[in-house]
């Protein structure tokens, strides 16, 4: 039996991404054949706009040269557009009658320019802007010809003026709205923008319709009419009044279309073996016109295509920037406000300067930005994130630098930042590097960024930035997607993917992993070994074999190595109390090994500093105290202060809560450190408020935070429930950790985690229901029963060699003459 | 094998983790460090990082390289040389595996940079 065969009708920016994706997942699953009526392997449609400008050449923006589709086992029809499809015998025609039969069938045929159904629309000279054949015959237009009228003042129109304004031609645009891009900004920003076009040399007439487009006696269009009388000369017009999903071939063969082809949350059709992806489709009553959702279906649709069967598309929430060089604009989400919704706006008309933001619920739901664009990409973060602005509101519209945050403070603005402005400051890489390297090796992720310049590969506080920097550099071309990138270069795989494999196929160990998900190394690297073998002991605990050598090595030592090479020791000391024996046994342990530092740590305990590896298994037999975790992805500290014992405005006992939940929490493997603080009363004196679970007490009970960080970028923990008992603020803890045990992404924060999933999503499963609740806090009992303090475990003798250094055997009298000879 | 040939045996290959390292502690001179990145492969690297001197031995092995536990260089155990965009070498030692024993010249190997005209050396 031969492979199933996918045919792909359309050649453009979905389908073939699509294809790019599923070879990805599967390279070899099917016979693919793809069908694009234009003469030309897939472009990148975006770039037509700089190609008319002048800016770049169609040689530049072609995405999938001829060779790829050769290179991949692809069979292209170019120049061929398909008319017919036979549901029946599962068979596709063309207009040159070519055939190809299918198993599946993807649907990819874009859009097609509107054009006013008023009289002249089909006289010469009139186009639309779609395609490098449009894009060409503006081109050559404007060439012989002098006036140009554009109908549409939309992003397509206001670029295809620019670029013919450009071009040497007069330029005027008619809009039927009372302001540009009426449906990306509000009036306000919309006039900023006529304003600094008009400056530009374009003409606008706006609020106006036209009715009627005149031609000359040979059939060439001579002058346009609109509906108050008025009359231009025109040698060109551009339709640039809106897109139609381009639907009519599955509509003519029964497929259920409403103004696109209609598909479910897997790009799936009405018709089983037929997909829709791109802006032919129309999803829960969406037809989009932007890349970065298409991209998002495509990769959906490869999945499925692929039969993995994972993944919904659930719509997507898009921004916008106009790519005319020179004016910035951003608008994303629900910017133009409305019921129930809230607006700040800030506004600076004399400087050109505007920003309007949305709030609804407490969330920041639009974004509309003119003339400084450089938090673009931050809100639209924030939008798609849909966290909580409430602790921010006051400062939020003057974007991230206003949180003053030293990872990103001072430094966010990627669009007004010179090229010699560093960027990364671990690294050393300047902004100049990275627009280098995206514009001349192309590349798209931050992945490939930091790749190529190592920007962003240390601290990572510069992502951030690095991401707006790529943001600018691509327009909306740009993707930023954490949760859907590949585990490491051994793999195309996600990490929610690996983790479901793991999962649901029972993989216990590296080897069956690797094997299983076909890793293309055969081992691994640095940064996959430890998430797979977090992924496995906290998948599988009490049955996965958790692999020394997949460790960093302060997990594999059990203390955390230093610049020369030595390692620190933080013992456990639960809620920050100690004792006089403990003391004692401290001080004398430093004087015994002649460690350089003794301090005490953010963390409400003690550091050794400065001790040898070869002594580490003997210092910690001499301390007589368990492991503080401090050098692992595990349970840190829990903070506490004194409490209702001693101090005077205590309500409950926050360090034996604190004491309780260290004791609970033991040995705990995590994506990332969590840490955790219990204060005694709102004063808050253990910083309840910036740590993965804060609980501070009150009268009635005990309230309990999640999701605070007091890294890189500061988070204030946010409100998950308050409860009466000791007994329920355990199981409450225990549950969330469990499930951001199970859930979160290796080295995603408590914070990255929520901000992911939604604290709403934390709060069913933790709060709301009971069950759930009760059944994660005895996954997390279950996979922390039984499991020994490592510092016992090695003084016993696990992992002995670790901390032996190999010496030469004592030299032989006879060998050392033969080196001394050699020598 | 003798010793004539300035070969000195460290160990058996099992003391060494397979995947992992060892460090070989010397009285006078500095410490090298013993990679196994399969089951009968080993090699000797001074222990020293070429970036900023870093135990080599405490990284991670996997596939042909180490990764340096202080920043995160991947090292070349055959060759030394760290793999790009970082450029430098660590001082190689030639091994050999005979009879499931590890055997070193602690005479350090031409340096694999050294004919590369590009490498500073
Ligand atoms: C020892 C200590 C500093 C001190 O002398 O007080 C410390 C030392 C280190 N911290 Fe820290 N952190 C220490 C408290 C903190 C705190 C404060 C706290 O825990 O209350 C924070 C902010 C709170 C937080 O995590 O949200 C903190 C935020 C960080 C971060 C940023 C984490 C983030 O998600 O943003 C890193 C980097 C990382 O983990 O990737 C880091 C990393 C480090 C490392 C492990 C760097 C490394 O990878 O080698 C440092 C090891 C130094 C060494 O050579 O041993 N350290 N570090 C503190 C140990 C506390 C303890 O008893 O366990
Ligand atoms: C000038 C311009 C500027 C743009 N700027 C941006 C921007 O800045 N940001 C952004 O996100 N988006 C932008 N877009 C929109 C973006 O290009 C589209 O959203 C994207 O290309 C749609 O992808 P698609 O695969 O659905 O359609 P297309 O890329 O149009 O591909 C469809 C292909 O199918 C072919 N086809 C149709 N019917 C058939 C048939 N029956 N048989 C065979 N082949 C067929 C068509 O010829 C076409 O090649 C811009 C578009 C244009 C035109
Ligand atoms: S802040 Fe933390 S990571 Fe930075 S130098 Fe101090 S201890 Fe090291
Ligand atoms: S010392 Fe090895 S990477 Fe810096």
């Amino acid at each position: 039996m031969g492979k199933p065969r996918l045919v792909v009708v359309g050649n453009g920016m979905a389908g073939i991404r699509t294809l790019e994706e599923l070879l990805k997942l599967v390279p070899d699953m099917y016979e693919i054949t793809v069908f694009g009526a234009e003469p030309h392997p897939n472009y990148n449609r975006i770039l037509l706009s700089p190609v008319l400008a002048g800016e770049q050449t169609f040689d530049e923006i072609v995405l999938n040269p001829l060779s790829w589709y050769a290179d991949n086992g692809i069979v292209l029809h170019l120049g061929k557009e398909v008319v017919r499809i036979d549901r029946a015998r599962r068979r596709v025609v063309a207009a040159d009658g070519t055939q190809a039969e299918y198993d599946r069938l993807l649907l990819a045929t874009g859009s097609v320019p509107f054009i006013l159904p008023i009289p002249g629309n089909g006289l010469e000279g009139v186009i639309g802007y779609r395609d490098i054949h449009d894009t060409q015959a503006m081109i050559d237009a404007a060439k012989v010809k002098k006036r140009a009228v554009v109908i549409g003042g939309g992003l397509l129109g206001l670029e295809a003026a620019n670029g013919l304004k450009l071009r040497g031609m007069d330029v005027t645009v008619v809009h039927l709205a009372g302001w540009l891009l009426e449906r990306q900004l509000d009036p306000v920003a919309g006039a900023l923008l006529e304003k600094s076009l008009a400056q530009r040399g374009l003409d606008f007439r706006l609020g106006t319709s036209t009715t009627e487009i005149l031609g000359d006696e040979t059939g060439r269009v001579a002058a346009v009419r609109f509906s108050d009388g008025g009359e231009i000369p025109a040698d060109l017009v551009v339709m640039a009044a809106g897109i139609r999903p381009n639907a009519a071939l599955a509509q003519a063969a029964g497929i259920h279309c409403n103004r696109g082809i209609v598909v479910d949350d897997t790009l799936q059709t009405y018709d089983p073996r037929v997909y829709a992806v791109g802006e032919c489709a129309s999803h829960r009553g969406i037809a989009y016109g932007l890349v970065a959702p298409l991209f998002e279906q495509a990769r959906i649709c490869a999945n499925h295509l692929a039969t993995y069967g994972i993944g919904i598309y659930a719509g997507s929430v898009s921004s916008t920037k106009l790519k005319v060089t020179g004016i910035d604009l951003f608008s994303a989400g629900e910017f133009m406000g409305g019921e129930g919704a809230e607006e700040i706006v800030l506004s600076d008309p004399a400087g050109g300067l505007y920003k309007k933001l949305v709030i609804k619920d407490d969330k920041l739901v639009g974004a509309c930005l003119y003339g400084d664009t450089g938090d673009g990409a931050w809100y639209f973060k924030q939008i798609k994130d849909g966290a909580s602005i409430d602790a921010r509101r006051d400062t939020l519209v003057f974007g991230q630098t206003a949180l003053g945050d030293s990872g990103t403070g001072g430094q966010d603005r990627a669009a007004s930042m010179a090229d010699g402005d560093e960027v990364c400051g671990c690294n050393g890489v300047c902004k100049g590097t990275i627009v280098k390297a995206v514009r001349e090796q192309g590349l798209f992720t931050v992945d490939e960024v930091k790749k190529h310049t190592k920007a962003a590969s240390s601290c990572g506080s510069c992502t951030g930035l690095v991401e707006q920097i790529l943001m600018n550099c691509l327009g909306s071309n740009f993707q930023e997607t954490p949760k859907t990138k590949a585990v490491c270069g051994c793999t195309d795989r996600t990490h929610a993917q690996v983790r479901r494999a793991i999962g649901e196929h029972r993989l216990v160990s590296h080897a069956q992993a690797y094997a299983f998900m076909e890793w293309r190394t055969p081992n691994g690297c640095a940064t996959c070994r430890p998430a797979i073998n977090y992924y496995l002991i906290s998948t599988w605990p009490r049955e996965a074999v958790d692999d020394p050598q997949s460790r960093f090595i302060n997990e594999r030592a059990h203390a955390n190595i230093q610049k020369d090479g030595t390692f620190s020791v933080i013992p456990q000391m639960k809620g920050g109390v100690t004792n006089p024996s403990e003391l004692r046994r401290i001080a004398d342990v430093a004087d015994k090994y002649a460690i350089p530092m003794v301090k005490v740590t953010g963390g409400q305990r003690i550091d050794l500093l400065g001790v040898k590896k070869e002594d580490l298994v003997e210092v910690w037999r001499d301390l007589g105290m368990n492991s503080g975790h401090a050098y692992g992805k595990s349970i840190r500290t829990v903070k506490t202060c004194v409490g209702s014992e001693f101090c005077r405005f205590g309500t409950q006992d926050s360090t034996g809560m604190g004491i309780a939940l260290e004791t609970m929490l033991a040995n705990m493997w995590s994506p990332h450190k969590v840490k955790l603080a219990v204060s005694g009363c709102p004063r808050n004196c253990a910083e309840s408020g910036i740590k993965d679970v804060g609980i501070i007490a009150v009268d009635s009970g005990w309230e309990i935070h999640v999701g605070g960080n007091g890294g890189i970028k500061t988070e204030v923990a946010r409100f998950l429930a308050k409860v009466k008992t000791a007994a329920e603020v355990k199981e409450h803890v225990g549950a969330f950790l469990q499930l951001y045990r199970e859930e979160a992404y290796y080295l995603d924060r408590t914070v990255h985690y929520i901000e992911r999933v939604g604290l709403d999503h934390v709060k069913q499963k933790v709060v709301e229901d009971a069950d759930s609740r009760r059944a994660l806090y005895e996954r997390l009992l279950y996979a922390l029963e039984g499991l020994p303090d490592p510092w016992a475990a090695r003084i016993a003798g696990t992992q002995a060699r670790e901390y032996t250094p190999l010496t030469l055997a004592p030299p032989k009298a006879d060998r050392q003459i033969a080196l001394a000879l050699e020598d | 094998m003798t010793a004539t040939e300035a070969w000195v045996r460290v160990c058996a290959v099992e003391d060494i983790p397979l995947l992992g390292s060892r460090v070989l502690r010397r009285a006078q001179d500095a410490d090298i460090a013993l990679f196994r990145p399969a089951a009968a492969r080993v090699f000797a690297l001074a222990d020293r990082c070429p970036h900023k001197g870093g135990p080599l031995s405490q990284g991670i092995v996997s596939g042909d390289t180490v990764t340096c536990p202080l920043h995160g260089w991947n090292i070349r155990l055959d060759s030394g040389l760290a793999c790009a965009p970082d450029a430098g070498c660590a001082r190689r030692y030639p091994v050999q595996v005979r009879d499931g024993e590890v055997w070193l010249s602690l005479r350090p190997a031409a340096r694999a940079d050294a004919e590369a005209p590009a490498e500073a050396a």
